[in-house]
């Protein structure tokens, strides 16, 4: 797909390199990007009321939410427009996502983009009123962006917008859309049934636009170089960057930031390569999927390959075993649940439990067992978390079904050498 | 329009009647938790339907637009 044009483009040289994009200029100590750095490099943010004209800008750039749901950004800028009444902005920099690193690095760095990115956004949706969502435990976070806002308000660079920080509660479900909205609301930080959407009831009853921190970080961008230049990089179906967390066996664990489509390998490259030998990757955190070696080998960060959650890898090397790593994850998974929905209580409990069994060479339980209550969570709860258990549940066993095997037969895995 | 049931996982306690009211829609899964077929209720199924939403007692159980309605709840 050729990019499409709806206005002049700044030229070339006026646009920062192909990449790093988002975590361009920030400086070698990781120290926020102030205000006037911010100016220097990137230039008022272009404004004049042109509203859903950045809407137009944000569908033909093609962005798809950051955040893990890879959602049409546009959709949702035009679906929060449409509605009745004085929208509601909340930029969603909770993070509950323990394997992700990549929307702290944007607050606690770049502020002043994530803040252009809620600003732009709000103009274009015609609201008055932004929230800034951070854990509460993120410190750095919420420093850089409160000494943000304050910077901001002092030069009243944001005219009748106003731009809060709120802390939210440290926990893994706090950052679902509905759970943020129901305590921007005064409520407890856990997700609602819904209908009502944000969209459609959000804060205050409001309609309500949440968006992932990175997500509006691009909509900064896209608001300053034009749709033609976010598709520079990236596939025509998923264009533009992403930020990816890479931790676990790998040299240099961290945010880096990649093309769309970028192959696997050479984001390892880029980390300095394993520490020792990879048996494989888990893509898209915690509510990912394992992706054995041979298979990573291949892999392109790309949607179309496998689904990228909230792009956080993890390597695991080869003296671990998968399966008590999955065994742990499940029983986090378990605890950080909101406790409202039975099957998600129960289930993913269950999961747990069998895992750890599994793991420690327990022959309770048999594949069948699990798998059943695999199936039996999925999509049983007001939001996705059992799913996202069920997914990472179900590709351990597949991908370590070997390694299954071996404990089932004999009690012990192959990296229980340690 | 056409009406399926749905149930809201969050009000739900378990208690089961639906199951015993409708159950060419609801059965229950090993912790007593409803598993709802979103396929539409039509004509007396849908009596029953709203019987049994009206008999649940946290109103965990609804009738919605069957369109509204996704996968298994």
């Amino acid at each position: 797909m050729t990019a499409i044009r709806l206005r002049p483009e700044p030229a070339r040289d006026a646009l920062p390199p192909t990449l790093p994009r988002l975590l361009a200029g920030i400086p070698p100590t990781g120290a926020p990007v102030t205000l006037d750095g911010h100016l220097t490099r990137y230039g008022p943010l272009p404004s004049g009321g042109r509203g859903h004209d950045l809407i137009d800008l944000v569908e033909a750039s093609g962005l798809q939410g950051r955040g893990g749901a890879a959602f049409s950004t546009a959709t949702k800028l035009r679906a929060v427009a449409t509605r009745r009444g004085r929208p509601v902005v909340v930029v969603n920099g909770a993070e509950g996502e323990p394997a992700s690193g990549k929307d702290k690095v944007l607050l606690r760095c770049v502020p002043h983009l994530v803040l252009d990115g809620a600003a732009a956004a709000a103009e274009a949706i015609g609201a008055r009123e932004a929230f800034v969502a951070v854990a509460r435990g993120a410190h750095a976070e919420a420093d850089a962006v409160a000494e943000a806002i304050e910077s901001r308000r002092r030069r009243r660079l944001d005219g009748r917008l106003s731009i809060r920080l709120v802390a939210t509660p440290d926990r893994f479900v706090a950052g679902e859309e509905s759970a943020l909205v129901q305590f921007l609301n005064g409520g407890p930080a856990r997700p609602t049934f819904t209908p009502p959407r944000p969209f459609e009831r959000g804060v205050g009853g409001a309609p309500t636009l949440v968006q992932n921190a990175e997500t509006v970080a691009h909509i900064a961008q896209i608001a300053r170089f034009g749709p033609g230049w976010f598709r520079r990089l990236g596939t025509a179906a998923e264009p533009g960057s992403i930020l990816v967390t890479l931790s676990g066996a790998v040299a240099r664990a961290g945010v880096y930031e990649v093309a769309l489509g970028t192959p696997l390998r050479d984001l390892l490259a880029e980390a300095g390569g394993p520490r020792e030998e990879i048996q494989a990757f888990l893509v898209g955190g915690y509510f990912g999927s394992w992706v054995g070696a041979e298979r990573a080998a291949r892999l392109r960060l790309s949607e179309a390959d496998v689904s990228l959650g909230a792009r956080a890898i993890v390597a695991l090397p080869a003296s671990a075993c998968g399966l008590a790593e999955t065994a742990r994850i499940a029983r986090y998974l378990s605890d950080q649940g909101a406790g409202q929905c039975g099957p998600c209580v129960h289930g993913l409990a269950a999961i747990a439990d069998a895992l750890e069994r599994l793991a420690s060479g327990d022959r309770t339980d048999r594949r069948d067992r699990i798998e059943r209550w695999v199936a039996a969570v999925r999509g049983r709860g007001a939001c996705h978390h059992p799913d996202g258990a069920a997914r990472l549940a179900a590709s351990a066993l597949e991908v370590f079904a070997g390694e299954a095997e071996l404990h089932l037969r004999h009690g012990r895995c192959s990296g229980s050498r340690r | 329009m056409s009406k399926a049931v749905r149930v809201n996982p969050i009000a739900c306690e378990a208690h089961g009647l639906c199951a015993e009211l409708l159950p060419e829609r609801v059965t229950l899964d090993e912790w007593g938790y409803p598993i709802v077929d979103p396929t539409p209720v039509g004509g007396e199924l849908e009596r029953h339907a709203r019987r049994a939403a009206a008999a649940c007692p946290t109103l965990a159980l609804l009738l919605a637009d069957a369109q509204k309605v996704g996968g298994r709840r």
